[in-house]
């Protein structure tokens, strides 16, 4: 065998297996999503068996027993999500600026230590410190306590894509604003935020979905009688998984999954005319 | 530092207002984050209330359950305590396991995604990406229903002859593998992606100039390349992982019990004891830190 | 020059980012109407000190005065003098009007007031059909034009200029040059301007301010910087010379600073010292020429400055002729083409070298 002759037919972006290993890589992934979804479409009780298609586990999770407790979890993790993602990009958002277009300052590696502290924690240890200070300064376990934990660790989250945004922000926008007789605040506000603002809606939406998300933090530090749409599955999961639970659970599933789509789908158009540039 | 060519190294367009930009996210971060973790260390010195909650009293009982056995009245003469070193050990061994399973998968899948075209990258990209949008417990509790002994898996084994009893998957090591490689896989695939997408393919050909084989360039030059990318997926992988909880929990069983277990139940009804669990927590905190630090030393070797 | 007001004043100004000295005090004044350019190569200093006018950059001492009044440490939204960014700085996500008409939005004038400031600029620099795109739509050269004009539009005492042209290919860079100066002239308003171009440098300018290294060496028209450099960085940096290396032998004190040299080779040679500094008997420097004020005459009569030509190349408009003097120096110099083919040399040639004292300038650094 002559090197030479494999030489003239070497691809270096090819390797054998590899095409295959990512196949059964996305069946791993998406196998268990798409059965649940198949079965939450069985006419039957028992999730063992098929018995033909049917609707009726959407129609038990609006109208059914438990509808009211899941509208009040959907109420609570949707209201959570929203105020938290909210005030969490706006406090990304200020961050991202002073860290990126704050000059060079003392504590600049502290300051992003800081920020990304509720990512490198491991979300039990979050949950165990969160509980142990509301518990000791007395604040009641409940819907503010957890809104307050979701802003904590929604920042680092929403601040990753924003602040990679206005570093690829050239800073003469902002300083040819300010020649232009805008003080700071309007070279904000008509110059750098809507040129911004790709990476502060996708900001937005991550956070909104890892709140949405999350689950142990909730369940430590949600107290009695107050629940999400995570803390209730898992409950009702733990006496084994019902069909109404495999309905709701694929609802949310195509909840996330439109809300990626968004995100992915407001970069893409966003990128196209950065393109056309 | 400065370059050389203006003289400007940072923009500095908002400097005179950076401390108010700041101090939002130092307040919320600082108050609600890093007080309550120094707070934990503090409890974690504390005397147990049997009623869940603390007494004000320094003590070391907390470590001291941790790796000494007093005997049920605590008057026996101190032997080690396997019993939190066992469930840490397993921990670190699942993790690693974990972290090692979704390299041998994520990096051929990553560096299949990063080398096609450009237009079609993107949408292999987020299919990979959307299942871990989907919420995590939802993940799980799907994976159990898959696998468990008779789900559509073991169904779709058995009605095709290819088994005659069904695989006892759940509630065993393999589950909580399959579990943990489910809900971090993306960490793994993203960096390396990164990677190997900025490696320049013209050294792979250089290397094939030079009579290698395509795996010997994989391993001497592809490799070595995209390293940090990889030690930054490990790590991504192995973090989580450590102090997993959902995963474990649904999918595994009590031989399967690990630290984000362990900790959960120091802190449910009465049965808790606060103090022994803010210390659980400290050495899982200890320990993703010594993994945090080793990144960081390895990511500056790499940079020289 | 007292009838003409000053438009800024550089009093003093250094810059320091921490260790490196981006400007080591320097003082000049820049008049009003004034075409001034900073010229030097890259890390000189040159934007800098336009960033400290614009006011993006505070001095490190010193200050800048603007028409007699002291800038230091005015925000650059409360300077009269507005850029033009070297990569145009155009507000994407505004159309054309919308980025002219920024500026006069910002001080506050009507919505009437900014259309027909607007309209009038956008007729200046000629864009009427462009005004409702986006700078993504445009361009490159229009993309410039709207910067202008963005810049234009409040009409700035001064206006500051980045290296505006950089980004244009050659023949469009041309065009604007034109353009650019016939602007200057037209409004009066005050151009400081900078670029590392010579060129651009020498076809635009009323004056020039060469810098290096955070310093300026010379300042001066263009005739006077390229005929008459002052240093040795000035002679190398804008256009080709031959560069001896000289000492002095007499120094003869009249006004044109007339002094015999004496090259390392050994020929004495009549020159013009750029500085008094050089006219003390011994000191040393060199000597520049510049290669098409060197005459070559067919070997006749005898003459200390007689070589042998071992090169020529055709450049068009001139031919260049390397030229290895008996004493063993190498010169090179340009010769204009007539078409009379009579006055070209060939390699192998003996040619007699000449050149006027006044083209010999003594650069003592």
């Amino acid at each position: 065998m002559f090197t030479g002759n494999n030489n003239r037919t070497y691809n270096p972006r090819r390797y054998p297996g590899f095409l295959f290993i990512t196949l059964v890589c996305l069946l791993i992934l998406y196998a268990p999503l798409l059965v649940v979804m198949g079965y939450s479409f069985n006419d039957n009780l028992s999730i063992t068996k098929w018995s033909g298609f049917s609707l009726r586990w959407y129609t038990d999770v609006f109208t059914g027993p438990e509808a009211a407790k899941f509208k009040k979890a959907a109420w609570n993790s949707l209201s959570i999500a929203l105020s938290a993602a909210l005030v969490a990009t706006s406090f990304a958002t200020a961050a991202a600026i002073g860290m990126v277009r704050g000059g060079a300052f003392n504590g600049k590696t502290l300051s992003f230590g800081l920020i990304s502290i509720p990512i490198m924690v491991p979300e039990i240890v979050t949950a165990v410190a969160m509980l142990i200070f509301f518990s000791m300064i007395g604040l009641k376990l409940g819907y503010l306590s957890i809104l307050i934990a979701h802003i904590v660790f929604c920042i680092p989250f929403a601040y990753l894509p924003i602040s990679a945004r206005l570093q690829g922000i050239e800073a003469s926008f902002e300083e040819a604003a300010q020649d232009l007789y805008a003080d700071r605040w309007k070279a904000f506000r008509y110059v750098l935020m809507p040129l911004m603002l790709p990476g502060m809606l996708s900001g937005f939406l991550l956070a909104f979905i890892i709140s949405l998300d999350d689950f142990i933090i909730t369940n430590f530090i949600k107290g009695a009688g107050v629940e999400t749409l995570p803390t209730a599955i898992f409950g009702a999961v733990k006496q084994g998984i019902k069909p109404n639970i495999m309905a709701l659970s694929t609802l949310m599933l195509l909840f996330s999954v439109l809300l990626v789509s968004l995100s992915y789908f407001i970069g893409r158009t966003d990128k196209e005319k950065n393109d056309a540039n | 530092m400065a370059a050389a060519g203006s003289g400007r190294t940072v923009s500095n367009t908002f400097a005179p207002v950076r401390n108010w930009l700041l101090l939002p996210t130092w307040l919320t971060v600082g108050i609600f984050m890093l007080l309550p973790i120094a707070l934990m260390l503090v409890y974690s010195f504390l005397t147990k209330e049997f009623r869940g909650g603390v007494i004000w009293e320094f003590t070391l009982a907390a470590y001291d359950q941790f790796v000494f056995d007093r005997g049920l009245f605590g008057d026996e003469a101190p032997s080690i305590e396997w019993t939190y070193i066992t469930i840490y050990f397993r921990s670190l061994v699942q993790a690693s396991m974990a972290t090692l399973l979704c390299l041998l998968i994520g990096f051929p899948t990553a560096f299949f995604i990063a080398t096609r075209s450009p237009s079609t990258r993107s949408m292999w990209l987020f299919l990979v990406t959307i299942p871990y949008w989907v919420n995590l417990l939802i993940r799980t509790v799907s994976m159990k229903f898959l696998i468990r002994e008779n789900g559509p898996l073991n169904q779709a084994l058995l009605g095709s002859g290819l088994i005659d009893t069904p695989l006892q998957l759940i509630n065993t090591n393999i589950a909580v593998q399959l579990g943990l490689f489910y809900s971090y896989l993306p960490f793994m695939v993203l960096p390396i992606y990164a990677a190997v997408e900025r490696y320049n393919f013209s050294l792979s050909e250089a290397g094939a100039d030079l009579y290698a084989g395509r795996w010997t360039i994989l391993r001497r030059i592809v490799i070595p390349a995209v390293k940090p990318g990889i030690i930054a997926g490990c790590i991504l992988v192995f973090v989580p992982s450590l102090g997993a909880f959902l995963a474990p929990d649904l999918l595994g069983g009590a031989k399967t019990f690990m630290i984000g277990s362990l900790i959960e139940e120091q802190f449910k009804g009465n049965a808790g004891n606060w103090p022994f669990g803010a210390a659980s927590a400290m050495i899982l905190l200890t320990l993703v830190l010594i993994a945090l630090l080793f990144y960081a030393r390895a990511q500056t070797k790499e940079q020289v | 020059m007292n009838s003409i007001p000053t438009a800024v004043s550089i009093r003093a100004v250094a810059k320091h980012f921490g260790q490196f000295v981006a400007i080591r005090e320097m003082s000049f004044d820049i008049a009003d109407n004034e075409f001034f350019t900073l010229l030097g190569p890259s890390g000189c200093g040159k934007t800098t000190l336009l960033r400290i006018i614009a006011g993006f950059e505070n001095t490190t001492s010193g200050t800048v005065l603007l028409f007699n009044e002291e800038l230091k440490n005015l925000p650059p939204n409360q300077r009269p003098v507005n850029t033009v960014f070297q990569n145009y700085a155009l507000f994407p996500h505004m159309s054309v009007a919308n980025n002219i008409g920024f500026g006069l939005h910002m001080l506050g004038w009507s919505r009437k007031d900014i259309d027909d400031r607007v309209d009038q600029m956008v007729k200046t620099v000629r864009l009427e059909e462009f005004i409702n795109r986006k700078p993504a739509q445009l361009s490159g050269g229009q993309q410039q034009r709207v910067a202008l004009a963005r810049a234009m539009a409040p009409k700035p005492k001064v206006l500051l200029l980045d290296e505006p042209l950089s980004a244009l290919d050659l023949k469009l860079r041309q065009q604007m040059r034109a353009e650019l100066k016939a602007l200057q002239k037209e409004t009066g308003i005050t151009f400081i301007f900078v670029t590392h171009d010579q060129e651009e440098a020498l076809t635009m300018s009323d004056r020039i301010a060469v810098m290096s290294a955070g310093e300026v060496q010379q300042i001066g028209s263009p005739s006077e910087v390229y005929e008459q450099p002052a240093s040795r960085f000035v002679a190398e940096f804008i256009g080709d010379t031959n560069l001896l290396d000289a000492s002095v032998v007499s120094a003869q004190s009249n006004q044109h600073n007339q002094v015999d040299v004496k090259l390392d080779s050994g020929e004495c040679i009549p020159a013009t010292a750029a500085s008094p500094h050089a006219l003390e008997n011994g000191a040393r420097g060199h000597l520049s020429i510049r290669p098409e004020h060197i005459t070559l005459n067919a070997l006749s009569t005898t003459n200390d400055l007689a070589g042998t030509i071992r090169n020529t190349t055709y450049l068009g408009t001139d031919t260049q002729y390397e030229i290895k003097l008996d004493s063993g120096v190498n010169l090179f110099t340009r010769t204009q083409n007539s078409g009379n083919q009579q006055h070209n040399f060939s390699i192998g040639n003996k040619v007699n070298v000449s050149f006027a004292p006044n083209s010999a300038r003594f650069l003592s650094h």
